[in-house]
């Protein structure tokens, strides 16, 4: 079953659940009224009960409205009662920097998220989809196929350096590998894909490998995935570094309108570049 | 055609409402008590159809009156009475929950105070009928949602005193393995869904749950699924921005939920009438489109009546009700609140007013029991309550090695550690920390 808002006939503020209505009726893809945060525990109540529900937000940033049925409720309710209620419950939507959206619609929440225990960014999950990369096609298996949700992603083997990055950096990641292909380096790029719980394991076995770390991630730098990344990373695999872990972040600014300074907050491939051949000296 | 109004009703006559148990609706057989109002809405004919599959009967004869009218009419407390409103057997069954709610908050307090359970202990003494008169009347499968006052509302759903208490002391044996405490009570066997620290927390929970019970009807089919959820919260809680919300969905979508304002007049120190722009919460019922009652909540009895009207419209698949119970907690806030703000002639006036010494009086002045047979349950529920403490106090406290259990419901949720096997496989885990 499926809350949120226009996603019924709608279809989606971005389409995600287009036709869904029409197949599956008005009670199981539920159009909600503006109400997040209290749909968001309606969500939960009726996880605790046995339905699976997934809640949209119509962009992650209004699920900040939400933060205390997701902190509270979500993350904790299967501890605090004692293990006895389930809450099988996917929050997703869209987020991040999309293009000159503002800075309430293009919000960098996922730190926000990360230190509530009990949740998994990624039973209860919370999926950061990001607004730009809804319009990229991918050929994706005609046969059902599930992806275990505690595992990285390797992108891009190769020797010199691990990159490690999630979602929309991804791509400039990989944009910016093709330039440092050309000036002769060879980057490892990992999509860690679960920002918590870390993949600690294919992340190691890559440091291992190269000895030098770079984060590219979209969020903040203070409090950020990377920050918490790079502790994990120095906790466990202190030895195997030859170089400080670097790790590039966007401004600790809300997201610019005019298109120039919005490019100027988030990472972009020249500066990954940049840092590669750093780290590489 | 008027929009949803609500009018004062006065309940001279029998009831005009129609109770699923078909039970006898004696209006004059009020507990002495001197305001007995019940305020019911005038619900208009419906715009649009609702899916539910009953076809309700929505015009309701009643007697419209003003206030003055109802102000000044004296009601009897004992007049002539051609029925009872209860048998024996439920007028006992009452007056037990009660006791059992009214000795186990005092016994809470005591333990308090000997340094055997700790931090934030509210307790409901003074508001049992509230609890007492809605919650005995539902079925096992029906979920109730409660605050953090919610030691009474997790005994009458049925769950045993004795894990209530464990839970308290902290105990591995508690209802929720002691990592809950007193303001998170749940109960997956009861249908206890909380116990909730923030106030207004518990009710878009509250109005999933009823939801669930809507979902299984229609999309999965389950005709014999008529669960009802009531949602219980206090005064302070009906300016907070969930319940709004709530209200509106749950008329929107016509959910099976019972909205239960225990307005016990004060939050923490702050007066309902210094916090509200318009303190009859009733009246917000009408305003999504829900009937609004008003009930005595010191009167079992009423309540109970209420109660009734209210979860009979919701099984039949009519949507939600508001009840507000006009009720008072005779202890402070918590055990930690010096309770100096309360003027002690409304104190005087509420104790005046007892739950329980009403019921008792009642039940004996119509020789539905007698002094013995009352005495004999005080005493059952001493028993009770002493067994409570005893297994309380000699349950271990959980291990260390219970702090990871339960954080994720699959513990593959800690993630992948560097050895590449989930970090939950490791035999060491549990003596670790959950960091990752």
């Amino acid at each position: 079953m499926r809350d949120g808002e226009d996603v019924g006939h709608y279809g989606g503020s971005y389409k995600v659940t287009k036709g869904l209505a029409t197949k599956y009726g008005d009670l199981r893809v539920l159009d909600t009224p503006i109400a997040e945060n209290s749909f968001t525990g309606m969500g939960i109540g009726a996880a605790m009960t046995g339905l699976r529900p997934i809640v949209e937000g119509m962009n992650m940033g209004f699920l900040l409205l939400a933060y205390n049925q997701i902190s509270n409720n979500c993350g904790m309710l299967h501890y605090t009662s004692g293990g006895q209620f389930k809450i099988p419950i996917v929050i997703r939507g869209p987020g991040g920097v999309g293009r000159q959206l503002g800075a309430e619609h293009s919000q960098r929440l996922e730190s926000y998220f990360q230190s509530i225990p009990g949740l998994q960014m990624r039973q209860p999950v919370v999926l950061f989809e990001h607004v730009l990369l809804y319009n990229l096609k991918e050929r994706i298996p005609d046969e059902e196929y599930v992806l275990c949700l505690e595992e990285a992603e390797m992108v891009r083997p190769g020797e010199h350096v691990t990159i490690l990055t999630y979602s929309r950096m991804r791509y400039h990641v990989m944009q910016a590998a093709k330039t440092l292909v050309n000036k002769g380096y060879d980057p490892e790029v990992i999509d860690i894909r679960s920002l918590k719980p870390f993949d600690l394991y294919t992340i190691g076995n890559s440091i291992k490998k190269t000895h030098r770390v770079l984060i590219v991630e979209e969020c903040m730098r203070t409090g950020g995935i990377g920050a918490s990344l790079r502790a994990a990373i120095i906790d466990n695999f202190w030895d195997y570094l030859d170089a400080p872990v670097m790790c590039l972040s966007s401004q600790d600014v809300p997201t610019p309108y005019a298109g120039t300074l919005e490019e100027w907050t988030v990472v972009q491939p020249a500066q990954i570049v940049t840092a590669v051949e750093q780290i590489c000296k | 055609m008027s929009a949803f109004t609500a009018v004062k009703v006065l309940a001279s006559g029998p009831f005009a409402g129609r109770s699923s148990s078909g039970d006898k609706a004696a209006a004059s057989a009020w507990i002495g008590s001197s305001s007995c109002r019940i305020l019911r809405p005038f619900h208009p004919h419906q715009p649009f159809s609702s899916v539910s599959s009953s076809s309700p009967s929505i015009l309701r004869p009643i007697q419209a009156v003003s206030s003055s009218d109802v102000l000044s009419s004296k009601i009897e407390p004992n007049s002539p009475l051609s029925n009872l409103l209860i048998t024996r057997e439920e007028a006992l069954d009452l007056y037990e929950d009660m006791v059992l709610g009214r000795s186990f908050e005092d016994m809470c307090a005591q333990m308090y105070y000997r340094g055997k359970m700790f931090g934030f202990v509210h307790l409901y003494n003074g508001q049992e009928a509230v609890s007492t008169g809605f919650i005995r009347l539902l079925k096992k499968e029906d979920s109730v949602v409660s605050t953090y006052r919610d030691h009474v509302h997790a005994l009458s759903k049925g769950v045993p005193a004795r894990a209530v208490m464990a839970e308290l002391f902290g105990k591995a044996t508690g209802c929720c393995r002691g990592q809950g405490g007193s303001m998170h009570m749940f109960s997956a066997e009861h249908n206890l869904l909380g116990g909730f620290a923030f106030i207004g927390e518990g009710i878009p929970v509250a109005t999933g749950a009823a939801f669930t019970s809507r979902y299984r009807r229609e999309v999965l089919k389950e005709a014999n699924c008529d669960y009802v959820t009531l949602a219980f919260f206090g005064d302070g809680t009906c300016n907070n921005g969930q319940f709004f919300e709530c209200l509106n969905m749950a008329a929107l979508w016509k959910l099976p939920i019972i909205f239960v304002v225990e307005n016990n007049l004060w939050a923490i120190g702050m007066s309902h009438l210094r916090a509200t722009s318009d303190p009859e919460i009733w009246k917000k019922g009408p305003a999504f489109g829900m009937p609004g009652f008003h009930v005595d909540g010191m009167d079992v009895l009423k309540v109970r009546e209420v109660a009734k009207e209210a979860i009979g419209r919701a099984r039949r698949g009519e949507g939600p009700t508001l009840v507000e119970c006009e009720t008072y907690r005779f202890r402070g806030h918590s055990l930690a609140d010096p309770d100096e703000l309360r003027n002690p002639d409304e104190k005087a006036r509420y104790a005046a007013r007892d739950p329980i010494v009403a019921l008792k009086k009642y039940v004996i002045e119509h020789n539905l029991a007698t002094e013995s047979d009352l005495k004999a349950i005080e005493k059952k529920i001493d028993e009770v309550i002493e067994e409570a403490v005893e297994f309380a106090d000699a349950s271990p406290p959980p291990p260390r090695s219970q702090l990871l259990e339960n954080v994720f419901a699959d513990p593959r949720g800690f993630g992948i550690g560097p050895d590449g096997k989930y970090r939950c496989e490791d035999p060491g885990f549990t003596q670790g920390t959950a960091e990752v």
